[in-house]
């Protein structure tokens, strides 16, 4: 075991794993995080807390994933470069290990100018494949990057994300093994619409054997309504929503819409779980987490498995 | 001696208007007919930075105006000309004439 | 060369309103290939300044001058016959320039008449654009001839992230993607390998974050 979490038992364990995110509120109240996290509770085997997302600024990820915590929910802290220098990011990560997190997720971030602060620096001091880096030889090695000795190394199960659907696309794959070289141990996908592009991704990561040397959770979305489908197309980098399953959920009236997103979502779960590579799924159920109950208890995966 | 307006420098316009003038016509061959090609086409760039400048600092940038038409058009010469006085004198002298007429 | 991009008027217009004899200094260097500080400009700039005052009723006398370059002593030394009949230096040169003239005349107020850029090339005759850092470590051998640090808005060394969409970078239609530029130039260089290398972190204090750089040629002193 690499750091003894829950996601990280229960897919050594075998089991199709699942997790889901919890986005910090914009303000202070706990509260807030409370009843989120209680949608999410039993339903899955880690959360994710997402860092200042789309460069808003929110509750430190930390922060969130005490909350969860305190409330029997495994947390998944996500970190990004975007900004944090190094000193920095050392001292958060020794500073969550110690609290008792022991997921974590490594990425760029988005770049500043889509948040309401666009005049601040920008930090990208390392990137997100040297963090990954970073924390591995902590975590391994129990050492600072500078060489001097830990007292006491962190320890984490080290994701990163992968989009298999950004440009260009022939690297992609190429991307997934440089992490996995890094030291990822899992990656999340971004949420899949494509099926079809995916799984060409998928083929060729299996090519050179990515799916056994690091566990693959494919990201999926429920959508809410068609206008939702069409503004994510049009306004989301990196997101590639085919047009027939647009059709899909337009072709309902509108009231529903909600629900013909949640049965779609549910089909393409279980069709993952059927796909030889996929080690688990990650539900970004966005400002929606009271459906993750369903969405997760509709795809079969519930109760959750208790690994020791 | 000006062989093309593509001669024409900034400096050249604006010292114009700080020579007292409230109005600078500049008139050169019609586009695409043009002796060396494109100068009327750098002119025509370089009135509409003039004519910025002008308007940034409350003078007005409607004051200077490019025209085109061939050594030919006689008519259209003098029918320019007088619109565009005509336009001049319904904006009245330029502020900077105002202002050294207040200071006499 | 060094860009910039000309201050608004009306803040020039702020900047000298406490004076009336001023000199209007430009630099036949970097400011003048990029069309912002040359001799042309310095002359468009006292015109209009003169123009924009005289209306308020505030004439204002304008020394036109423009320098070989402002960033080297001998060249600046060159206005200390007259540089005290003013009052103050508008200086449409680079920021190192004016900084200069500032640190010779110090009796004079030292006024930016341009907002300084970046380090950038003329994409075409209007457009500049940026590429060196200035980080002090050079690695472009490794990324085909494109620099990681300034032409991706996120300086990673291991890119392109997730944002990258046909070829443009997530902040911009008109900004390109830094490191596809870079992986297309590496295919045509047959030098993907380099791609792949997991690349050791940036050292940042031989950029400014070092502290204020200086390069000193015992050699040469």
């Amino acid at each position: 075991m690499k750091a003894g979490s829950n996601l990280e038992k229960v897919l050594a364990a075998g089991h199709f794993a699942v997790t889901a995110e919890c986005g910090p509120p914009r303000g202070a109240d706990p509260e807030i995080v409370r009843k989120k996290a209680a949608y999410v509770k039993g339903n899955v085997d880690a959360c994710n807390v997402t860092d200042n997302q789309t460069s808003v600024v929110r509750m430190s990820s930390v922060a969130g994933c005490m909350l969860l915590k305190e409330m029997g929910i495994e947390p998944l802290l996500q970190m990004v470069v975007r900004d944090r220098n190094r000193i920095a990011l050392q001292s958060d990560l020794l500073g969550a290990s110690a609290l008792g997190v022991r997921n974590m997720l490594c990425l760029s971030g988005d770049h500043q100018k889509f948040g309401d602060d666009p005049q601040a620096k920008n930090v990208f001091d390392i990137d997100s494949m040297q963090l990954i880096h970073m924390v591995k030889t902590m975590r391994d090695e129990g050492i600072f990057p500078s060489g001097q000795k830990l007292d006491g190394a962190p320890k984490f199960f080290i994701g990163c994300a992968v989009n298999p659907f950004a440009d260009p696309f022939e690297i992609r794959v190429p991307r997934l093994k440089m992490k996995m070289m890094a030291g990822a141990d899992f990656v999340q996908t971004q949420c899949i619409y494509n099926m079809e592009k995916f799984k060409t991704y998928l083929e060729d990561a299996k090519r050179q054997g990515l799916h056994e040397k690091v566990k693959i959770l494919a990201g999926v979305t429920p959508l809410k309504s068609a206008g939702m489908a069409k503004f994510m197309k049009k306004m989301v980098a990196g997101m590639d929503i085919p047009d027939a399953v647009i059709k899909r959920i337009a072709d309902e009236p509108k009231e529903k819409q909600s629900a013909k997103g949640i049965e779609m979502c549910i089909e393409q779960i279980q069709e993952l779980k059927e796909m030889e590579g996929i080690a688990g799924v990650h539900v970004m159920a966005i400002e929606w987490e009271e459906k993750l109950q369903e969405i997760v208890g509709g795809a079969g995966l519930l109760p959750r498995p208790v690994v020791d | 001696m000006l062989p093309c307006t593509g001669r024409i420098e900034e400096t050249l316009l604006l010292e114009a208007f700080e020579n007292g003038a409230d109005g600078v016509m500049v008139i050169g061959c019609l586009e695409g007919d043009c002796h060396y090609l494109s100068g009327n086409i750098r002119a025509r760039a370089r009135v509409a930075r003039v004519s910025g400048i002008l308007e940034s600092i409350r003078i007005g940038g409607d004051r200077i105006r490019m025209f085109n038409l061939s050594a030919g058009e006689g008519a259209k010469f003098a029918a320019y000309v007088n619109e565009f006085v005509e336009q001049i004198r319904e904006l009245g002298p330029s502020s900077i004439n105002v202002a050294r007429k207040n200071a006499a | 060369m060094i860009t910039g991009t000309p201050k608004p008027i009306e803040e020039i217009l702020e900047m000298v309103d406490p004076y009336d004899r001023i000199v209007v200094a430009g630099c036949y260097g970097c400011v003048t290939v990029c069309r912002v500080g040359g001799e042309k400009e310095v002359q468009v700039l006292s015109s209009t300044l003169r123009l924009a005052r005289e209306t308020a009723g505030k004439k204002i006398t304008i020394k036109e001058v423009c320098l070989e370059r402002q960033c080297d002593p001998e060249y600046i030394e060159q206005m200390r016959s007259y540089v005290h009949d003013y009052q103050a230096v508008l200086s449409i040169a680079c920021g190192a320039g004016i900084q200069f003239l500032a640190e010779k005349y110090t009796t004079t107020p030292l006024l930016p008449g341009i907002n300084t850029g970046f380090l950038g090339v003329t994409e075409r005759q209007g457009e500049w654009a940026e590429r060196c850092q200035g980080c002090g470590d050079c690695v472009l051998h490794l990324t085909g001839g494109i620099c990681p640090v300034t032409r991706c808005a996120k300086s990673l060394f291991h890119g392109p992230c997730g944002g990258s969409v046909q070829g443009h970078c997530e902040v911009g239609k008109d900004t390109p993607c830094g490191w596809q530029l870079i992986i297309d130039r590496l295919k045509s260089l047959d030098q993907m390998d380099n791609y792949t290398k997991l690349k050791p972190y940036k050292g940042w204090n031989t950029s400014r974050d070092g502290g204020p750089r200086r390069i000193v040629r015992e050699d040469m002193i």
